[in-house]
Order: C-alpha cells, then sequence, then structure tokens
C-alpha cells in the first residue's frame, strides 16, 4: 500500500469479514453498471517525493522573479519569519472550522484577536471571521446593504474602485437581480455630485468607493456618508488594509461597513492567493453581516471562553434564508494577519505604512524629473500612482521586464506604480534610470 | 501544555514601548511625510509585544487546538485526510511565492503550468471537460457553477429557469448558494430507503418543468448512500431542459469507482480540501474549483480576479503526483471500507436508520437506547474527554439525533479499533453513568460553553471586552 495508507493484507481481510464482503469491488455493489468507472486514470505515474521536489523547482525556474513595483490591490510586503513557522503549527493547519469549542480555543481565540484588530484598524464596531478576498468582500457587502435596505434595489458603484472589484460585483449583481450604476469621477476621484443625482433618482441600496482608489489617490470623503445617509443608503469603503494604519479610518469617513483586502499585511503574492478579504461593520448591522463571528462567553467552569457566535444568520442553520452561502473563508490567513499585526504592532505598522509612501512619492519624482512621465492626477497619493509615459507605454513596460523589474500594472493608458518597505533607494534608483533610457 | 500569562488575549501582553519587528531606515529623505490632513486622528490601538512574547503566545493557542495530525477527526462530509507536509513545502517555494499575479504570462510558465496540469488531472479524474479555479471555496464553487447554469439558461433566452431543486437531506450550502444565484428552492423528499424519493422528483419536474434550471446534488448523498437511481435522475432532469449539478462534498469515496461526468452531471465543484488533502486550515483557505461539461465553458463566471486560492492548487496537484494513477483509485474503496467498518461494529449500540452498504460516511440517529436521556451532543462532547474529534451532530436534518461518521482512507485499523471501543464504553456510559456523560467534556482545556450568553449579548472584539469591564 502507498504510503499514505495504513491498511495490511490482514487488516483489509478481518475488515471485508466483519463488513460481509469478499473484495473491495464489493463496496461499489450497488452502484450501476453504466455509471462504474473501471478504466485507469489518464493520471501519471506515481513519483516520489523526490521527483515530485524537482518537478515543482523545475516548474519554478520557469517563473521569473521580478522587482516588484506593482500593486492594483497586490503588494509585495515583508513577511517576517515568525508567521510562516507559527502558520505551520499542524494545531492550527490541520484543524476544522471550530465548531467544538471545547477543543478549538486556539483557533476561536486568535479570530477574537483578528476580529479586534481589524475593527482598530478600520475604527468600525464589529467585524467578522474573515471573507475570502477583497473582491468578494465588496460583493458581500452589496448583497448585505440590498438585504438591509428593504425595497431599494440599487447598488452605486464609484468610476474609480478597481475594474476587477467591479466585474466581480457586476457578476454577482447580475443573479440577484441588483441594479448597478457607476458613479463618475472628476479628476481622477469619485463626484459628489453625481452621487446626489444618483442618490435623487431613488432606491439606493448602497454606495460603494475605495480608498485610496484604484489610481492610489486618496479621495476627500467629507459629505460622502451624509449624502448616503440621507437617501437611506448604506456607505461602504474599501481599503487595503496596510493604508489603514496612518490614513483616516472608514469610521471616520462615516462608513456602515468596510471591506477590503489584507494581503497587504504581509501575506505573499503567491500568484493570487490565498489572501484574505475583511468586513467590518457598524454594531447596528451586526446581525445582517455574513459569516462566522466568533464571541466571548464563559464555559461551565465559569472561565472566560471563545464560541461561533450568531449562528442564526449562517447557511448551516438557515439555509436559502441565510445572509450569504459562505462556509470556509480564510480562517489561517486571518491567523496570518493577526500574527502580523501583532509583532508589528501600534508602531511597525505605522513604519512600513510611512516607508511604503516616502519610497512611493521618491519614485514619483524621479519619474517626473526624467521628463519623459507626467502624473496623471494632482491628487494625494498613498504608496500607488498613476503616470502617463511620452513614448510607448508598452515598449517600456517590457524594456523594465527585460532588466528584471515588474514596472508597475498598465492601466487607462499608463502606469500604475506600487511600492512599498521592501524596496530600497537602489532598486528605485535603477528602474527610473532604466525608464529613462 | 498551557501556559496561563502566554495564553492571555494577545492585547494583555502588550506594554507600551515593546517591538517586535525591524524595519530599514528611511532613505529616502524627511521630505516625504504623509500630510497630517489625509492622517487618521488616533493610532490603531495595536498590541505592542516582542518577538518572543508573540512566538509563546501563539504556540500556547495552538495547544489547545485539535487538529488531524493531533488525532482521528471522524467529522462527517469534511473529509478530515491526513494533509502529506511534502505539499506545505512545495506551496511554500519562493519561485511561486513572489510571483504577482498581473506579472505578464511570459514571465510565469511555471505557475501557469501548475494550473494547466491541475486542470487536466481533474478533468481525468471527473470525466469533465474543463475547469475554472476562480472560486475560493466549496460554497463559492456552488454559487459559480449555479451561475455558470443561469448563464447558459439566460443564453438559450430561457430567462425563466430560476428554479433548482435540491433534496432534503443537501449541504446547507446549497439552498444558501442557490439563493445567493437568485434562484428559488424547490426540496425533494427522502425515501424511507434514504435515497431521492423519483416518484416526488418526476412529481416536481412535471409541475415545474420549464421552470427548472437545475437539480443540485451529492453523490453519495449525505447520510453516504449512493443514490442508485442516478441515470434516471439525470434523464428526468435533463428531459426538462435542465442541467444536473454535482457537489463535490462527497467525492472522496468516488474515487476509482465513479466519476460525476459519467453519471449524468453537467457541472460540479471540487473541495480540494477535502478530496485532494490541502488542509482545512481552521476553516480556509480551501479551494472549489468548477468543472463544466465541453459547450459550458464559455458561461463561467468572474467570480475573482485571478485563478482564485492558487497556494491550496500546488498542494493538490503535488497530492496527485504522488499517488498517481497507481495508488489514487485506492483511496475511495479504504475510505469506503473503513466506514462500513466502524457502522457494522457499532450498529448494536448505536440507531441506524438505513440499512446497508454506505460509502465514505454514514450517520447514526443517536444511542439506541435513549432511555437515559443522553444526546447526541453529549456523545460527542465525551468522545472531546477520550481524545477524538467529535463527528458532524445534527446533521442532515433527516432525523433527530443525527451523527454523522465519516473516517478517510489514512486512519488504521489499530486507529479504528480504538474509536470504536470508546464509542460503546461511551454508550456503556450513558446506562451506567449517565451525569458524566452529560456534563461532558471534562479533561478538555475548557468546559461546556455558553452560546446563549455569546449570542443574547455579543461581545465580539477586545474593545467591546473591555468597555463592558469598565461598567
Amino acid at each position: 500500500m502507498y504510503k499514505y495508507f495504513p491498511h495490511t493484507d490482514a487488516d483489509l481481510q478481518q475488515m471485508m469479514a466483519a463488513v460481509g464482503i469478499k473484495s473491495l469491488d464489493e463496496l461499489y455493489a450497488e452502484v450501476p453498471d453504466a455509471v462504474r468507472f473501471r478504466g485507469e486514470y489518464n493520471l501519471p505515474e506515481a513519483m516520489s517525493e523526490m521527483e515530485v521536489r524537482q518537478l515543482f523547482n523545475q516548474l519554478g525556474s520557469q517563473n521569473r522573479q521580478l522587482t516588484c513595483f506593482a500593486g492594483f490591490g497586490v503588494y509585495d510586503h515583508y513577511t517576517p519569519s515568525v508567521i510562516p513557522q507559527l502558520l505551520a503549527r499542524s494545531e492550527f493547519l490541520t484543524s476544522y472550522t471550530p465548531y467544538q469549542a471545547e477543543i478549538s480555543q486556539g483557533t476561536l481565540h486568535y479570530i477574537f484577536e483578528y476580529q479586534s484588530m481589524m475593527t482598530m484598524l478600520t475604527g468600525m464596531e464589529v467585524s467578522n471571521a474573515s471573507m475570502y478576498d477583497g473582491t468578494t468582500a465588496a460583493a458581500e457587502a452589496m448583497m448585505m446593504a440590498v438585504a438591509a435596505g428593504k425595497k431599494a434595489n440599487k447598488f452605486l458603484i464609484s468610476k474609480t474602485v478597481n475594474p476587477k472589484t467591479r466585474k466581480v460585483l457586476d457578476t454577482y449583481a447580475l443573479h440577484q437581480g441588483i441594479e448597478t450604476a457607476t458613479i463618475d469621477a472628476t479628476d481622477g476621484a469619485t463626484s459628489l455630485e453625481h452621487l446626489k443625482a444618483l442618490l435623487a433618482e431613488g432606491s439606493v441600496a448602497g454606495v460603494l468607493v475605495q480608498q485610496p482608489n484604484v489610481y492610489g489617490i486618496v479621495e476627500d470623503l467629507t459629505g460622502f456618508a451624509d449624502a448616503c445617509h440621507d437617501s437611506k443608503a448604506l456607505f461602504v469603503i474599501d481599503s487595503n488594509a496596510a493604508s489603514l494604519a496612518v490614513l483616516k479610518t472608514p469610521a471616520e469617513w462615516g462608513a456602515d461597513i468596510a471591506v477590503g483586502d489584507a494581503q497587504s499585511l504581509g501575506i505573499p503574492m503567491l500568484f493570487g492567493g490565498p489572501y484574505v478579504g475583511y468586513m467590518c461593520c457598524t454594531q447596528k448591522l451586526i446581525r445582517k453581516m455574513p459569516g462566522r463571528i466568533v464571541g466571548m462567553t464563559k464555559d461551565s467552569r465559569g472561565q472566560r471562553a471563545f464560541v461561533l457566535t450568531l449562528q442564526a444568520r449562517e447557511q448551516h442553520i438557515r439555509r436559502q434564508k441565510a445572509t450569504s452561502n459562505i462556509c470556509s473563508n480564510q480562517s489561517l490567513m486571518a491567523l496570518f494577519v493577526t500574527i502580523y499585526m501583532s509583532l508589528m504592532g501600534k508602531q511597525g505598522l505605522k513604519e512600513a505604512a510611512r516607508l511604503s509612501y516616502a519610497g512611493a512619492h521618491y519614485l514619483c519624482d524621479e519619474l517626473l524629473k526624467t521628463g519623459h512621465f507626467k502624473l496623471t492626477y494632482d491628487k494625494p497619493f498613498f504608496n500607488e500612482f498613476h503616470v502617463k509615459y511620452d513614448g510607448d507605454t508598452d515598449t517600456l513596460y517590457q524594456r523594465l521586464i527585460e532588466e528584471g523589474f515588474l514596472g508597475g500594472v498598465r492601466y487607462d493608458d499608463g502606469l500604475l506604480f506600487a511600492v512599498t518597505e521592501k524596496r530600497t533607494k537602489e532598486e528605485i534608483d535603477n528602474l527610473v534610470k532604466t525608464a529613462a533610457l | 501544555m498551557n501556559n496561563r500569562l502566554y495564553g492571555n488575549l494577545i492585547f494583555e501582553l502588550s506594554k507600551e514601548g515593546r517591538k517586535g519587528y525591524s524595519l530599514p531606515k528611511n532613505r529616502f529623505g524627511g521630505q516625504y511625510d504623509i500630510p497630517k490632513e489625509l492622517c487618521r486622528k488616533e493610532d490603531a490601538s495595536l498590541p505592542e509585544c516582542d518577538e518572543l512574547t508573540v512566538v509563546r503566545h501563539y504556540t500556547n493557542l495552538s495547544t489547545d487546538n485539535f487538529g488531524v495530525d493531533t488525532g482521528f477527526y471522524p467529522l462527517g462530509s469534511c473529509t478530515m485526510k491526513y494533509n502529506p507536509k511534502l505539499n506545505e513545502e512545495m506551496a511554500a517555494l519562493p519561485q511561486f511565492q513572489n510571483l504577482h499575479p498581473e506579472q505578464p504570462a511570459e514571465s510565469t510558465h511555471g505557475a501557469q503550468a501548475v494550473v494547466a496540469l491541475l486542470e487536466r488531472s481533474l478533468c481525468a479524474l471527473t470525466g469533465l471537460a474543463h475547469f475554472t479555479f476562480k472560486p475560493y471555496a466549496g460554497a463559492h464553487g456552488e454559487l459559480t457553477g449555479l451561475m455558470t447554469i443561469d448563464n447558459y439558461h439566460r443564453a438559450n433566452g430561457d430567462m425563466q429557469r430560476r428554479k433548482v431543486i435540491v433534496p432534503d437531506s443537501a449541504h446547507g450550502t446549497n439552498p444558501a448558494s442557490a439563493a445567493v444565484c437568485g434562484m428559488e428552492i424547490i426540496e425533494v423528499k427522502s425515501g424511507t430507503d434514504g435515497q431521492i424519493d423519483l416518484a416526488h422528483l418526476k412529481e416536481l419536474v412535471a409541475q415545474h418543468g420549464t421552470e427548472v434550471a437545475a437539480m443540485m446534488m451529492t453523490n453519495p448523498n449525505t447520510l453516504g448512500l449512493f443514490e442508485t437511481n442516478i441515470p434516471e435522475i439525470a434523464r428526468v432532469i435533463h428531459n426538462c431542459g435542465a442541467l444536473m449539478y454535482y457537489d463535490g462534498a462527497n467525492l472522496n469515496p468516488m474515487l476509482g469507482a465513479c466519476r460525476p461526468g459519467d453519471m449524468g452531471f453537467d457541472v460540479m465543484h471540487i473541495n480540494l480540501h477535502k478530496t485532494f488533502s490541502t488542509p482545512h486550515g481552521g476553516g480556509g483557505p480551501g479551494a472549489g474549483p468548477v468543472g463544466v461539461r465541453e459547450g459550458l465553458q464559455q458561461h463561467l463566471p468572474f467570480v475573482s480576479p485571478y485563478h482564485g486560492n492558487f497556494g491550496v492548487m500546488m498542494r493538490a496537484y503535488a497530492y496527485i503526483l504522488s499517488l498517481g494513477r497507481e495508488h489514487i483509485a485506492d483511496v475511495g474503496r479504504l475510505a469506503t471500507l473503513n466506514a462500513n467498518y466502524i457502522k457494522e461494529q457499532l450498529k448494536d449500540v448505536y440507531e441506524l436508520p438505513v440499512n446497508g452498504l454506505c460509502c465514505h460516511e454514514f450517520v447514526f440517529d443517536g444511542l439506541k437506547d435513549k432511555s437515559s436521556g443522553v444526546t447526541t451532543m453529549d456523545v460527542a462532547k465525551r468522545l472531546l474527554d477520550y481524545g477524538y474529534h467529535a463527528p458532524t451532530i445534527y446533521f442532515p436534518l433527516l432525523f433527530h439525533e443525527s451523527m454523522m461518521i465519516e473516517p478517510t482512507e489514512n486512519e488504521s485499523k489499530d486507529t479504528i479499533d480504538a474509536f470504536i471501543a470508546v464509542m460503546r464504553q461511551i454508550a456503556e456510559e450513558a446506562a451506567t453513568i449517565p451525569e458524566k456523560v452529560k456534563s461532558a467534556p471534562h479533561d478538555t482545556p475548557i468546559g461546556r460553553v455558553d452560546d446563549v450568553l455569546a449570542a443574547k449579548h455579543p461581545i465580539v472584539t477586545y474593545q467591546q471586552m473591555e468597555a463592558e469591564k469598565q461598567q
């Protein structure tokens, strides 16, 4: 037998006898012949551990390692060495959703810490235990707003929201029968006037803006929350989690729901995932929130304990009447960012954000100095910015790749550059040198 | 064992001025400071801890947890199989970890090869033609599959097909996913044999035929029984113009025995974190790739930006390569043998509502002798005392005292025999010392928790906990 299967021949004989069968094939006696699979799977031959390693290493060598100046929602932040080591603790790694609280306090405990930290970052009152990623968290917020809005069925999305988030929202909206509309942008920021005009048309359940937006711009959201609330619409802000260490919080802008991706809290980019989405909201909305929530309680011995709570919202209890279909989320990645925030703490998170800000502004200044680039919108930005190039953007992008740089993301006839605390001054200077050729 | 100090909340271990990080100096000059008007008024009150405190805290927390690596985890429908260590090593390779998903295709050949090779393997194993890896989890896969079906009907101008037939024994996510897809649920009854009541299904189809979008089911069903009428069910559904959706949560026993594509399913999802051995991680990240029959691939929706949880896919592919075509067929039969063996050894003391062969899992309806008042919940909690995870309890909803047991192919006869002995002992205790069972667990880090208190007055953050203390 293969090393993952412990059955000896004697075991098999005894077990088959107990079950009353003579061959393992008889276990499938009830499967109609017409649907029984008797062939051999068209799969590779079994590989030894060494051969699997060799194959993956060989595949890995076919990926180019580039110095990353790209963002667009996914950022190349630094991962403290403690995190992968603690995540590999198999009591965390190999456990299921913490339904049995008495032997799952480890998981329940860190989810409680995660919820606390996410509310500290966003300034909101409550948080759930995690969502899949930022884009689906935004989609869940849309559904939550529509469910909370009784008859209102329209959801407004700013034009400065990342298009990949928009695409996911449009997918969910189509099947849910939610009407979406776009709020125009002026000079790279959401137009408050247009928002007000759309709200005036009525039946708006919610409004989504992204902060910093797709161009990296920190928008002035003054008056947005009031406008939404005057029309009984919920105000949703989508933020990259790391930016909240320094920037004005969703709560300060008056948001009812704060969502986003927390990949920026040190999670490796890994070609798109796993990451972790977050969702926080006001206390008033807690029973409308999707996903798991961990709460504090007491055990039979009077000790403090943690437990999954408010489960009456969830699919395994409410079935089709649940607030969402979400079941498994990204628990281990929630642990990842919880440890990240514990290590970085109050000061480190701010320091990393300041370094990212400084590096991005230095890169921007240096690019502008070459005379070949123009900042597309003259607005405050955090660690990402959009420039137009005076030559052929595709050629420039290719040249940067050849020199070992992922020179941003091509978007809206220009390039979006992002900088994190990982980028050194030397790397930035080299990128600029290559870009100026 | 757990240390009281480090077992506190991380906030309670925090001291102003402690640091658990080191970052490079700012070499960009002092002119790049964030303008005040953009900044939050107060810092986030995150903890301040040194590195060792953080390490001890989370290491201690982990010891309060039970994982597959700790012991037997017979959690029905969850397929808690062994998560091979090699797979973790492969997913951690730096040549993949540092790939930005927006990198141009010519610089990510290796990663794309993993996607393509895994897709080919899953097609071979399921008999379907294409897979998308966008869905992040099983429920996300269900939603993606239903959206695909909805898109297909819309493309055919069948806008009125908004109903999904779901068995009453289905996983809770099935009706919930259908609702998120904007569909209406029609429940088809189970017969006394635990299988879908074919006559009832035909009635429903006759009544709703042109409005039915899909039949959503898993096979084997949540009682662990193979739906023997599957060819007829598929025929009835296809004849009314609807599609067959396969919930891949129970795919494990079918490896080596049956392929969803051959059973007549058009669309399915796979829980890579069940059948393909990737770790559950305390509730994710999983992956729920969706497979479709040829001709449906253009209807797959955009439910996430990239290839979903790519790291999970790498683990699954390492698993498939390790087993290869020689060993993968053993998975289903060994898991099925283990389940039947447990069922046969316990059915004289636990109530088995449906007799006969099961697949990877089976359901007891509580103790056979219920006179002591010991419930399924009590049995589950008592199991924790003996070092076992509990089965899935109170699901499926068909019985009052459901106890759903699923041993995977990785469990040895020795492990299973020990578990059987403990289950028998608990049945014995229920008769002789029922109070001991009703007040279990006794030997776990905490006792039975007060769910009602938690829900009545939810305290879900440290800040709320502190505010409460002030009052």
